[in-house]
């Protein structure tokens, strides 16, 4: 599976909604994560990936936690 | 075993705190869970221990004089020396030893390690624990980030002979960074000057530490104790933040309600939180008699913390 659809899958059981509402460019801020919630995800992809992400501030969209998996 | 707590008398809503901080009550709120905390204004550390050694005394039926020993978890008490626990000793009339234990917010778990020690040695001891902070101390209320977190306030326990401790664990990872609140070295001519440093945190770093390790060490602790999550009738977490309690309750197979909370009024009081819900839990009726409780604790140190309990107060 790739990187989005993974992280989509989490995000959308994490918080119960449709996967499809979920976008590469789809920010956090606009699924109603803030920034804990945030945290949790990480947790989770670290978890599905098998990596540990560095928490910066710029984890703002779907896309950006994709782009660090991919570069993990 | 007897069980008592102290609180300072003001009140610190979250409005309050906005009044000076960049911050709201909404912020707070969903972060955090805290509405309102208790700071230390006229009161000593050392008279909100001994209030609640009182209680704690009282209700197991025991005079200060058969104490043998008193233990203090705590990171912030009125002196460096004499130990809070001497003070505490003093103000009561006990006789016994008497030292303070520091493993930050875990320091009351280390301090219940410690008895467990001291009644393997002697299995008639009868030891006072008493978990204290006055945190309004160590924060820098300039910082909104940590400033709104905590509150002051302590919480005693007496324990006496009995099989009541089922289980027992604590650990320390040596990592000063994520937390932490540094002495000035004082006067000496001969140190490099160094101020004071207010209390620092990594909230990202403590938070993504906090609740695999309070999973690992609940799931643990009961392992321990011969039990399966079903027996666990409530959990009593470090008050450190009601989004790590959450998080923690989903992880473990246990329901949400038996995860018993006062950060809501009390807001972090570091070592101090257990034993101040534990007290506040008793006095509501929500502790029957031979109740099973797991606790678990983490803070700067890195250290944790976790054991269970049967519940028997005389
Ligand atoms: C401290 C904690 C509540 C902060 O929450 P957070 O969601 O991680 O907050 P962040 O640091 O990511 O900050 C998010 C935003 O809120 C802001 N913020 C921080 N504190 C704030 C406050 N009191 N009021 C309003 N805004 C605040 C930040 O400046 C940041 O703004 P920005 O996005 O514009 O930069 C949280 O990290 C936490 O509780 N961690 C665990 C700490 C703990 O348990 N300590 C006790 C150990 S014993």
């Amino acid at each position: 599976m790739a990187s989005f659809e993974k992280v989509a899958q989490i995000i959308a059981e994490h918080r119960d909604i449709p996967q499809d509402n979920i976008k590469p460019e789809t920010s956090f801020q606009e699924l109603g994560l803030d920034s804990l919630d945030t945290v949790e995800l990480v947790m989770s992809v670290e978890e599905a990936f098998g990596i540990t992400i560095e928490m910066t501030g710029d984890l703002k969209t779907v896309q950006d936690v994709v782009n660090v998996i991919d570069a993990a | 075993m007897g069980v008592g707590s102290a609180l300072p008398e003001h009140v610190v809503t979250n409005d309050m705190l906005s009044g000076f901080l960049d911050t709201s009550d909404e912020w707070i709120t969903t972060r955090t869970g805290i509405k309102e905390r208790r700071v230390v204004t006229t009161e000593t550390l050392a008279e909100l221990s001994a209030t609640a050694a009182k209680r704690a005394l009282a209700m197991a039926g025991i005079e200060a004089a058969q104490l043998s020993y008193i233990l203090c978890a705590t990171t912030s008490a009125d002196y460096a020396i004499p130990s809070l626990a001497c003070q505490v000793q003093q103000m009561l009339g006990a006789s016994c030893p008497a030292m303070d234990v520091n493993a930050a917010c875990t320091g009351f778990l280390y301090a219940l390690d410690m008895a467990d020690a001291l009644f393997a040695r002697d299995p008639n001891a009868r030891v006072l624990v008493i978990g204290a902070e006055a945190m309004s101390r160590l924060v820098e209320w300039n910082d909104r980030s940590t400033a709104v977190l905590f509150g002051d306030g302590a919480g005693a326990l007496v324990l006496g002979p009995g099989s009541d401790l089922k289980s027992m664990l604590v650990t320390a990872a040596g990592d000063p960074d994520p937390l932490y609140a540094r002495h000035a070295n004082g006067n000496s001519p001969y140190a490099v000057k160094r101020e004071r440093a207010p209390l620092r945190m990594d909230g990202h770093a403590v938070y993504r530490f906090a609740v695999p390790t309070i999973v690992r060490d609940v799931s643990a602790a009961i392992a321990r104790a011969g039990m399966t999550e079903d027996d666990i009738d409530a959990v009593l977490l470090h008050q450190a933040n009601l989004r790590i309690v959450d998080a923690a309750a989903q992880r473990l197979n246990i329901p949400r309600d038996k995860f018993k909370t006062n950060i809501q009024s009390r807001g972090n009081t570091s070592a101090a939180s257990i034993p101040i819900l534990m007290d506040e839990l008793q006095r509501e009726g929500h502790l029957p008699q031979g109740s099973v409780l797991a606790l678990a604790a983490f803070g700067g140190g890195l250290t944790t913390g976790a054991c269970v309990l049967a519940w028997g107060v005389s």
